[in-house]
């Protein structure tokens, strides 16, 4: 080594090290980058498949009313006719692959309408509020209040299929109408 | 055959049939697949939100519906989503009282009176899916990116949870999973809108206070929306382009 | 957990209640703070050819190496998944500043401190390899690389090196704390640390903790040693300590200054701050004991004649006060920084656990482990050449 290169051998010797190190890194580089990575962007594409492979909860009033035609007739014309199924029964997407095995629970009035109803200050004035004790006395809504056209009267014993109502001012703000 | 019986042959046989096809589709959804709908292009979405303040109720049906759909841990301290109350005195825009218990998952028990001049109402809060993101910025391996189709994602394989990109989210979106040690937070509900489903959270707002918004797709509400309402982002001095667009948002607001 | 809910004060957006970054966040800067400043005394000597300071070159060189060798341990210990750690380096983000530190800390390591550390000893390496014993023996072949040229041809070629490599490694020192400034303070999410300053902050602050740990080391070990201390030495160091510092100081009340005058819309939360959270840790700490009163030390000294034994008692308390005013330091910008919500409504609580992975425990430990390091450093390459005189017994 001094040979060539005199008595800047021991130099060269680090410099060699160096760049055994550097090479070394390269070679980790081609190694362990993932194969997607940097397709879109600098990220894996793969985390993009990733993010879609997530069961879902919420199957979407489309699938509810498959089976269950007869609601939108019910809540036609009526405050809650916008309103999305799950939005109060709840993630039901294993009900809809499998209703049999799958059985949905009835929500409990009295803690679904008050999520909404119960008076805050907060609330905007165009959404009906009350105070859930003095209004009902404790009684369930759907005593008095067909669940899916809340201002038509239950018929006993099927608190949601009240039949068609006549046409009712949607609430929104301002009063506008929908 | 009696008028009954002939309808009920009729509904039966679009049953079967609407069924047979929608089951295929549904499972296929259910289960979990990764791939998007047979035509989802990425390239044709530029995903955003709208949230109208006018309309929210704090129902909190949102936060809920987020945890349930998305695995979020139901301790109060992780959340893709909230709802802040805020109660804003007469006089003082600059110093409004708000509170979040658990995030408005149990809703918001009454504390204020009506009647006191103050201002009430409610505001969601989520990511905001922006264009330039900061937390995208910072991320030191490309662990987090903004995806062809404008969503803000995590990869959770790649996160060191190093939490740099919580540090730089100017809106308080992001948090550290303590079951996977890495980041999560709001993904847009990218398993469901890739495959022609809303978010969960605009799935159960009663009254449409929050509004997915594809604003590559011409035919989408959200462009005559903006056009004909006042609308703002968070913090637009950090310029961080968020795409989710407030309607009726008071200057008490952080 | 449950704790941190009582904690709060005011409103927090709810993912903000609990701290990101703990106390190992803190002692990262500060460690790597003391790297670049014992790095830059070093550099005094090499090529600002203050001659006075050459007692301390070789230890303070050691004492970088042995803290640089620590510092990446708090982040591993934060980190999520340190095992995932190598994606810093196989696929680094490079807009994000923290994606640089792996880089920034190889090249400082290898190309800077380990090269200048291998050129000046390899006089003593080699002899060493000759002369060494038992299983020591093999470690000096090794480092010496299997070249045992110390004709002076070679050892001129080696200092030139090493001034050459001094002189990148000084910008590269002021990159690899510089850089941690930066990530801090180009978060424009947090006003508390967004500023341009910032870096510069941190820079000095490591030039002068780092400063005040060579001279309270070589006051130290001189003394174990047994051996005199160079005065003219410590009084040169604390000189350019007191220098650093006024710099330091005057950044920092620019900084104050600055926020209190324009009192943008975070003034009054960041305020209310540091009046109640962090008064002790800012004012007190930081300001009063670890900033004012050291400086005053040092001025001291400068204005008035002093003894030799009334000079070295001022400049090591004056040392140690600056070495717990720096850690305040950055205890008041990683904490402090996420005491407040960005909300800016409200106020959370740092609860630091003792015996966890991220508690004060490891922090201890973690800042015990370069002496202990530099202890193994200095007896496997002796900075001494056994000048000094020994002390007499009565003095």
């Amino acid at each position: 080594m001094s040979v060539f290169f005199g008595h800047r051998a021991h130099l060269v010797r680090m410099a060699a090290l160096f760049g055994v190190g550097i090479t070394g890194f390269f070679v980790l580089q081609a190694l362990f980058v993932p194969k997607d990575f940097g397709v879109y962007g600098h990220y894996r594409a793969g985390a993009l498949d990733e993010n879609r492979a997530r069961p879902i909860a919420f199957a979407g009033r489309a699938a509810c009313v498959e089976c269950h035609s007869d609601v939108p007739d019910a809540a036609r014309g009526g405050r809650h006719e916008a309103i999305r199924c799950e939005a109060c029964h709840g993630p039901l997407a294993g009900h809809a692959e499998d209703p049999t095995e799958k059985k949905a629970v009835r929500p409990d009035p009295r803690v679904v309408c008050a999520r909404c109803h119960a008076a805050n200050v907060a609330r905007p004035a165009w959404l009906s509020q009350v105070d859930p004790a003095d209004h009902s006395g404790g009684e369930a809504c759907t005593t008095c209040h067909a669940a899916h056209n809340p201002l038509v009267p239950a018929p006993a014993g099927k608190p949601g299929l009240a039949p068609a109502a006549a046409a009712q001012p949607e609430a929104t703000p301002k009063g506008e109408t929908k | 055959m009696n008028q009954d019986r002939r309808d009920f042959l009729a509904r039966s046989g679009k049953l079967l049939l609407l069924t047979g096809a929608a089951q295929l589709a549904l499972e296929s959804v259910l289960r979990g697949e990764p791939e998007a709908a047979p035509n989802y292009k990425t390239t044709d979405h530029w995903w955003g939100m709208i949230v109208d303040v006018e309309r929210c109720i704090g129902c909190g049906n949102c936060v809920r519906a987020c945890k349930e759909e998305n695995d979020v841990p139901r301790e109060p301290y992780y959340f893709r989503t909230w709802v802040e109350r805020y109660h804003v005195p007469a006089l003082d825009i600059e110093r409004p009282e708000v509170d979040s218990p658990n995030g408005g998952y149990d809703g918001f028990p009454e504390r204020y009176r009506s009647g006191d001049g103050s201002k009430n109402f409610f505001v969601p809060k989520l990511c905001n899916q922006c264009a330039h993101s900061p937390c995208v910025q910072v991320c030191p391996v490309g662990a987090t990116f903004e995806s062809p189709d404008g969503v803000v994602l995590v990869d959770k394989t790649y996160c060191l949870g190093c939490r740099y990109c919580v540090q730089a989210c100017p809106y308080g979106c992001r948090f550290i999973d303590p079951r996977t040690e890495t980041v999560d937070k709001c993904s847009l509900c990218y398993h469901r809108i890739t495959k022609g489903l809303t978010t969960a959270c605009c799935e159960t707002c009663p009254t449409d206070a929050r509004v997915l918004a594809d604003l590559k797709n011409p035919k989408d509400p959200v462009h005559e929306f903006l056009r004909t309402h006042k609308v703002q982002v968070l913090k637009p001095q950090m310029a961080t382009g968020s795409k989710t667009y407030y309607n009726g948002l008071d200057g008490s607001v952080r | 957990m449950e704790s941190i809910l009582h904690g709060v004060e005011g409103y927090m957006y709810p993912n903000e209640m609990e701290l990101q970054w703990s106390v190992l966040i803190v002692l990262y800067p500060y460690i790597t703070g003391l790297v670049a400043g014992a790095f830059i005394l070093a550099s005094l000597e090499r090529v600002f050819r203050v001659e006075s300071v050459k007692p301390t070159y070789r230890l303070a060189l050691l004492t970088a190496l042995a803290f640089l060798l620590v510092a990446p341990l708090p982040l591993q210990l934060h980190l999520g998944h340190p095992e995932r750690s190598l994606e810093m380096y196989l696929t680094p983000h490079t807009e994000s500043a923290m994606a640089m530190f792996g880089f920034v800390y190889l090249w400082y390591l290898m190309a800077v401190l380990v090269l200048e550390i291998w050129l000046d000893y390899r006089k003593d390496i080699v002899r060493l390899a000759r002369t060494a014993t038992g299983p020591l023996r093999h470690v000096y072949r090794l480092m010496t690389l299997g070249s045992y040229d110390v004709s002076e041809e070679a050892l001129r070629l080696d200092d030139r090196a090493g001034y050459v490599i001094t002189l990148v490694g000084i910008p590269s020192a002021f990159l690899l704390h510089g850089y941690v400034g930066f990530i801090f303070g180009s978060v424009k999410a947090n006003p508390w640390w967004s500023t341009p300053l910032m870096p510069i902050v941190f820079l000095f602050s490591a030039i002068v903790s780092g400063i005040a740990t060579v001279m309270l080391l070589y006051m130290a070990v001189t003394r174990l040693r047994g051996r005199e201390i160079d005065m003219r030495c410590v009084d040169t160091i604390a000189r350019y300590l007191f220098y650093a510092f006024i710099i330091d100081f005057s950044l920092e009340m620019l900084d104050l200054i600055h926020r209190v005058y324009e009192a943008d819309e975070s003034f009054h939360t960041l305020d209310f701050m540091v009046r109640t959270r962090l008064y002790f840790p800012h004012i007190v700490l930081q300001i009063v004991l670890g900033t004012l009163l050291p400086l005053g030390l040092l001025a001291l000294t400068q204005l008035v004649k002093l003894t030799e034994g009334a000079r070295r008692g001022t400049y090591a308390a004056a040392g140690l006060l600056t070495l717990v005013g720096i850690f305040a330091m950055r205890w008041n910008v990683v904490i402090g920084g996420q005491l407040f919500s960005k909300s800016f409504l409200g106020y959370t609580t740092y609860k630091m656990e003792f015996a966890t992975r991220e508690g004060l425990l490891p922090a201890i430990l973690l800042m015990i482990l370069p002496f202990v390091i530099l202890w193994v450093l200095v007896k496997l390459l002796p900075p001494w050449t056994d000048e000094s005189p020994e002390v007499e017994p009565t003095a």
